[in-house]
């Protein structure tokens, strides 16, 4: 004990090894990821902007006039996107609502978050199913977007619930104690202070959903269709509305998994993947920038 | 009222709280008279009304995994009943379209490929993603972590089916070549395509455990004289050792769960799982083959589904059980 | 204070970014003994105790000029491994830090790290720092419990065997009683005075009782700078300097 011992000595060589060795794995596994991250990217990029055109993005495939075009899978993805946002928002919302403001019984709860955690982790191909089995046979609309959207609303809707429920839960208490003690209602109180102070909360979970929807292939491909002509339009109001409501037809992942496995026409396919890779890009940022503001506030 | 929601966050809104409170409690003076009042009563009804409105919206998520569960159920149990349980999850022969007449619901290969998939990809991802995790977190520079963490998230957006696309492109051929296979189509480039889409969550969820981690311990542990990478390893990942299961459990339900890009690189033949065979997993069976299946093939189809459901209710409770224990733990 | 001189302190100026936390503070802390630093908070007396075990180093920012000389090696010379030099010079922070790990496992720690394997030795090692921090007793038949269960006094009297388990040769203590209650407190003070026969001590105290009932010397610092240093009997009796007076008749701090 108490031997001085000099502190200038080097380490003994096993630590030196062990050091040495663990500094390696360490940089060794961030320049493989950062590496694979570049060619990912970089390999997309590479076999799909030469294939990109504006034509391709702005027109319908045609084989007569040897076309290539994703204008409708442009369009049935924003179709799928608004249709679930559509019945997500209220649904979500509210239930966030239910869960921070309202509800007392804590059994209800625990059983609501179980049932929104089992949604969130259950994989795509489950939604597809039942999705199809429910949507598509049991209520009978059949093979179409409106299908597609309300089985991704099954699979989006914990999303929507967990961020807006987050930005709930920043609003202070003494907010809401301020409006009931000035003797407004529940439901008063909860639109005109919870609400407005959780709008970030909701933006961030419909562009985290919106990635989603927008990644998503086997719930549509089961439940919307493969179709990659254009479905929407019509000579009269009834046959326009008929198409508005029952189209079917592909989004842009569903529309690359046939260009890359069924037409093996890989050009188009990585064509598709870059605008894919964009939007992700662009709903990356996005979702970035409303969770700051929803971190400042 | 609205000036709550517009003066949020301001010293303002504490001031104008204090004053109107003080307006409000003369007011609830008064409260007897106005309860008189009938447009009270209809805001009685209003309250009432988004009440239940807002129950029902907390109880459609609810709602939802009983449909699941009892239309998997439902159609999940016909064909388990026509083949009989043992012969469907032991038989090792999948061959529902037999024209013959012979056609046979094995699907032990794809449980045994979707296990072995899911492990190898656990096997390869989560190393190499805990320690990129152990590197943003404590080792980087913290510019560049951010930016390595921006583009691991982009990662995290791409479709699934993008990955596939890579995979069909760049690794089916090198998997061909280089071990002079007739096609590349195998587990091995599924596990692989597996491990890199399984890569983002790990990255984040290992990274937010490691950042919990108190700073006192590792500051005891360098006072010890241990250096800083002694005391990344031996003492800050086993404190954040719950967080990194629960990232490994996630890992797995991802993994098990993900279809479209293993349906691009697996090959899809129901074949007993080796590294370099084609093979088929739970899901793409249901994703390669519910387009034309039809009849009894087709509710085996479902049965499978319910299978994977079974798979993923019990990974749920894993995962659950490891937040739980996160919680209390901190 | 003519004993032996473990540490010696010259010119030590120490900047954070702008902020210049220690001005030209020279000062010999003599061998088996306890040195207790005084002064008001934010007075450099921390900062002062981090720089002698080089955990300053990991704050981003820091700049220092001067010399300290450990057994007349400088500790911030080139050749100087910090690992060496923090097992060498232990320290037991402000609030008690146990790992998240069975009590035995924290006692281990730092023999292990340092390269000791076998059961044995480690068994010896971790009774013999146990019975030194005077816990032994209370902690020999749950060695593999969860140090975190321990009550706060025991953490700490856990960390000073942690501390102990590597075989330093000075022990530095930052506020190590502070967070504590009186009993726990004194039993570190009592355990404080006992390991001065064969440890250094420096102890950072804001508790001027307990610099005059457990230290040989006292240092006191303000505003970064070292007023005095000397004998406690001396310090406390007749402090030379009018800040030094003012501040242990309570007049500021």
């Amino acid at each position: 004990m108490n031997s001085h011992e000099s502190i200038t000595a080097p380490l003994s060589a096993r630590r030196r090894t062990w050091n040495g060795a663990v500094r390696a794995l360490l940089y060794a596994a961030a320049a493989l990821i950062c590496a694979l991250l570049v060619f990912l990217i970089g390999y997309i990029l590479y076999r799909g902007v030469p294939n990109l055109s504006w034509q391709f993005l702005s027109s319908e495939e045609s084989v007569i006039n040897d076309i290539e075009g994703i204008l409708p899978s442009i369009l049935n993805t924003l179709y799928v996107i608004v249709a679930t946002l559509i019945f997500i928002l209220p649904l979500g919302v509210g239930s966030a609502i239910y869960l921070t403001e309202y509800a007392t019984n804590k059994k209800l709860v625990s059983v609501i978050e179980f049932a929104t955690e089992t949604l969130s982790g259950m994989p795509s191909i489950i939604f597809a199913l039942v999705g199809m089995m429910v949507f598509c046979q049991a209520v009978g609309l059949g093979t179409s977007l409106l299908a597609g959207a309300f089985s991704l609303v099954m699979m989006t809707l914990p999303t929507i619930i967990r961020t807006t429920q987050e930005s709930l839960k920043t609003v202070p208490q003494s907010y809401r104690e301020g409006s009931l003690a000035l003797g407004s209602g529940k439901w008063h109180m909860i639109r005109t202070v919870v609400l407005p102070s959780s709008i970030d909360g909701i933006v961030t979970g419909c562009i985290l959903s919106i990635g989603r929807i927008v990644g998503e292939s086997a719930v549509l491909m089961f439940t919307a269709g493969m179709g990659m002509r254009m479905a929407f339009g019509g000579d009269t109001v009834a046959k326009f509305l008929d198409n508005f409501f029952g189209a079917a037809g592909s989004t842009l992942t569903v529309s690359l998994y046939v260009y890359a496995k069924e037409r093996a026409d890989f050009d188009h396919a990585f064509a598709v993947a870059v605008v894919l890779l964009a939007i992700a890009l662009v709903i990356n940022l996005a979702a970035k920038l409303a969770g700051k503001k929803l971190k400042k506030n | 009222m609205n000036e709550y929601a517009t003066v949020k966050g301001e010293i303002g809104a504490v001031k104008a709280r204090s004053e109107k409170q003080g307006s409000a409690g003369r007011a609830a003076e008064r409260a007897p008279a106005e309860r008189i009042d009938s447009r009270r009563g209809v805001k009685d009804v209003m309250e009432t009304v988004m009440k239940a409105v807002f129950v029902v919206c907390g109880l459609v998520a609810v709602g939802f995994v009983l449909i699941i569960s009892i239309y998997l159920i439902i159609s999940g149990l016909p064909a388990i009943r026509e083949v009989g349980l043992w012969n469907f999850l032991a038989g090792t022969n999948w061959d529902p379209a037999n024209k013959s007449g012979n056609a046979e619901f094995g699907i032990l290969p794809m449980i045994f490929t979707s296990i072995y998939g899911t492990c190898g990809a656990i096997l390869i991802g989560v190393p190499i993603g805990f320690l990129m995790a152990v590197f943003l977190s404590k080792v980087a520079d913290r510019r560049a972590a951010a930016v390595i963490r921006e583009v691991v998230d982009l990662l995290a957006g791409i479709p699934s089916v993008v990955y596939g696309l890579v995979g069909m492109m760049v690794l089916l051929p090198l998997i061909r070549e280089g071990f002079d296979l007739p096609a590349g189509d195998t587990l091995f480039a599924a596990i692989i395509v597996l491990a890199i889409m399984i890569l983002p969550s790990i990255i984040s969820v290992s990274e937010t455990a490691l950042n919990a981690v108190p700073r006192e311990y590792e500051e005891a542990s360098l006072a010890l004289g241990a250096t800083e990478l002694e005391t990344y390893f031996r003492v800050s990942a086993p404190a954040a050792k719950s967080g990194i299961a629960a990232a490994v459990v996630l890992g797995v339900g991802r993994a098990i769960g993900e279809a479209m890009a293993i349906l691009m690189v697996a090959g899809n033949v129901a074949n007993m799982p080796s590294l370099l065979s084609s093979v088929k997993f739970l899901t793409t069976a249901i994703a390669g083959e519910m387009g034309y299946a039809g009849d009894l093939h087709r509710q085996a189809l479902f049965s499978i589904g319910l299978v994977l459901f079974l798979f993923i209710m019990l990974i749920n409770a894993a995962l659950n059980l490891f937040l739980k224990h996160n919680k209390e733990g901190s | 204070m003519t004993d032996k001189t473990i540490i010696e302190a010259r010119d030590l100026d120490l900047y954070y970014s702008d902020n210049h936390a220690l001005k030209g503070v020279s000062i010999a802390i003599p061998q088996h003994q306890i040195t207790a630093l005084i002064g008001p908070s934010g007075c450099g007396k921390s900062t002062f105790l981090k720089t002698l075990n080089r955990m300053n180093d990991l704050v981003p920012g820091v700049r220092i000029t001067g010399t300290i000389e450990y057994n007349g090696e400088d500790i911030y010379g080139r050749d100087v491994d910090v690992t060496r030099l923090r097992k060498q010079i232990g320290m037991v922070f402000q609030k008690a830090n146990p790992f998240p790990m069975s009590i035995y496992d924290n006692v281990a720690y730092g023999p292990r790290t340092h390269g000791i394997r076998g059961k044995a030795k480690l068994d010896a090692i971790v009774e013999r720092s146990l019975r030194d921090a005077a816990i032994w007793d209370e902690v020999k038949d749950r060695l593999n419990k969860s140090a975190l269960g321990l009550s706060g006094g025991q953490q700490q009297r856990l960390c000073i065997a942690r501390a102990l388990a590597v075989e330093p040769d000075v022990i530095l203590m930052d506020e190590s009683t502070s967070a504590l209650d009186p009993i726990s407190t004194s039993k570190i003070e009592d355990l404080a005075m006992e390991l001065k026969s064969r440890y250094t001590v420096i102890m950072v105290t804001h508790n001027m009782q307990q610099a005059v009932r457990v230290s040989d010397n006292t240092a006191f610092f303000l505003l970064g700078e070292l007023v005095e240093y000397g004998e406690t009997e001396r310090i406390f009796s007749h402090p030379q300097d009018k800040r030094t007076e003012d501040y242990i008749t309570g007049r500021f701090g």
